[in-house]
């Protein structure tokens, strides 16, 4: 069984349909990884004490697989009476588990401002919070914005996970179009061939603003 | 000294499941879970040779091949860093067959996620060859050697070291990538969890469960990379500089 150009182009609207539901999925996902990373940072340079309840939260949403922790929120939380629909529970566990590393990235962004900066602060009378608004944060973003636009490239390539608590993006349509024709050569490629397609862009567009922010 | 925080972490969670473990509820989900983390470690242990394997001869190939052996493998190298581990997984098990092509589940898990992480390592080992100071590439020519011997005893060495960190972050990955094969009806911890989900119904225990089995296989995994990386780089002051 060969390659189908009547069908490709048969499927084709269909899955570029669902191609809109899987960015919608990596944009409010990454939306969330990296608001809640950087507050997950924050709370480690401005608290010691709740800091290491974050470095083990951290490390613990690192060390297990995102497909558990999507079942998890998806199953176990209605148990506490908390019920969210199937898209939901699966962008808020995979911009959790993005956050996790985010917040990695940050870390290392803030310990790169030189100590000298806190100290000119304090001596400028300097409240902690405006130090760190109009400060430290600005000079600590720029130099992370390829790290993480790293991880937008690897979060958006985990949301065929999705599939798997049937959010109707990319990966789920394909395999419904598979499991109705008994052909998965031409979606399943073309998923494929959509994810290739756009991490290269993505990572030409985060390289450009890479080389842009270093002109600046 | 971190290693030590990773053990005791290790230590926490394996009491934690032992603890849990006295609960009959979730003692009756242990013996099938268990079942299921074998295969998971399995498929860890096979698709972490093959990733090995792919990366040290796709870096090879892209820093020295001729020139159609170099684009072949930099396609290899994007194709899977490109795309997402779970289509390529998809790809293998259900478009091949209709090539005629026809692999056993476990078959394809090994070789969906060996071949996926083996691209991301292929670019960890090509940076670690080129980090290798310039003159210890000097030194070997000047010794007259072979570029085979040059790398088999000059650099290859030096570089295993350097990749030891980022390796052990792969593994990571591998570890959790294993998860998917669940979604190709292998009968993985992830799918063993699953089905007892959907039998039981007895949601909190199954997935607390798996989850800590999962947290303990990682912190192995890292811990064995960090005594690893100790070793390797016992004696050895690797040349940062120019």
């Amino acid at each position: 069984m060969m390659w189908d150009w009547t069908f490709t182009f048969e499927i084709l609207p269909v899955l570029a349909r669902a191609a809109i539901m899987t960015v919608q999925a990596t944009a409010l996902g990454f939306t969330i990884a990296a608001t809640l990373g950087l507050v997950l940072a924050s709370i480690r340079l401005a608290f010691p004490v709740a800091g290491v309840v974050v470095t083990v939260l951290v490390e613990l949403i690192r060390s297990t697989p995102l497909l558990i922790q999507i079942f998890f929120l998806y199953f176990v939380l209605p148990k506490a009476g908390i019920v969210l629909d199937a898209f939901t529970a699966g962008v808020a566990a995979i911009g959790i588990h993005y956050a996790a590393y985010c917040s990695e990235v940050y870390r290392a962004g803030f310990e790169n401002v030189p100590r000298g900066q806190w100290e000119a602060s304090i001596a400028l009378n300097l409240s902690p919070w405006n130090t760190f608004k109009d400060i430290i944060l600005p000079q600590a973003l720029p130099p992370v914005v390829p790290a993480l636009g790293n991880y937008l490239i690897a979060l958006f390539k985990e949301t065929p996970l999705l599939s798997a608590i049937a959010v109707l993006e990319l990966m789920q349509t394909a395999k419904n179009i598979g499991s109705e024709t008994f052909r998965y050569t031409e979606p399943v490629t073309l998923v494929g061939v959509f994810f290739l397609v756009m991490s290269l862009v993505s990572a030409g567009i985060i390289r450009m603003l890479e080389s842009w922010l270093q002109r600046r | 000294m971190w290693i030590r925080m990773l053990a005791a972490m290790l230590a926490a969670t394996l009491v934690l499941i032992a603890l849990l473990s006295a609960n009959a509820e979730y003692r009756l989900f242990m013996p099938g879970l268990l079942e299921g983390a074998v295969l998971t470690v399995e498929i860890t242990l096979l698709g972490a040779v093959l990733a090995v394997f792919m990366a040290l001869v796709a870096a090879l190939a892209k820093l020295y091949g001729p020139l159609p052996i170099r684009w072949l493998s930099t396609t290899y190298i994007e194709i899977f860093r490109g795309t997402s581990a779970l289509v390529q997984l998809f790809w293998l098990y259900f478009v091949l067959p209709q090539f005629g092509v026809f692999l056993d589940a476990f078959l394809v898990a090994v070789l969906a996620l060996g071949l996926n992480i083996g691209a991301y390592g292929a670019e960890v080992v090509r940076g670690a060859i080129l980090s290798v100071a310039r003159g210890q590439w000097e030194a070997s020519i000047a010794l007259n050697m072979s570029k085979a011997q040059m790398l088999r005893r000059i650099i290859l060495p030096q570089a295993f070291t350097a990749m030891i960190p980022p390796w052990g972050n792969l593994f990571i990955e591998l570890v959790k990538s294993t998860s998917l094969v669940s979604l190709i009806t292998l009968a993985d911890l992830t799918f063993k969890a699953q089905q007892m989900n959907q039998t039981t119904l007895k949601t909190v225990p199954v997935f607390t469960l798996v989850l800590l089995i999962y947290l303990a296989i990682s912190l192995t995994v890292t811990i064995v990379m960090r005594l690893l990386e100790q070793r390797a780089s016992k004696g050895l002051t690797r040349g940062r500089v120019a």
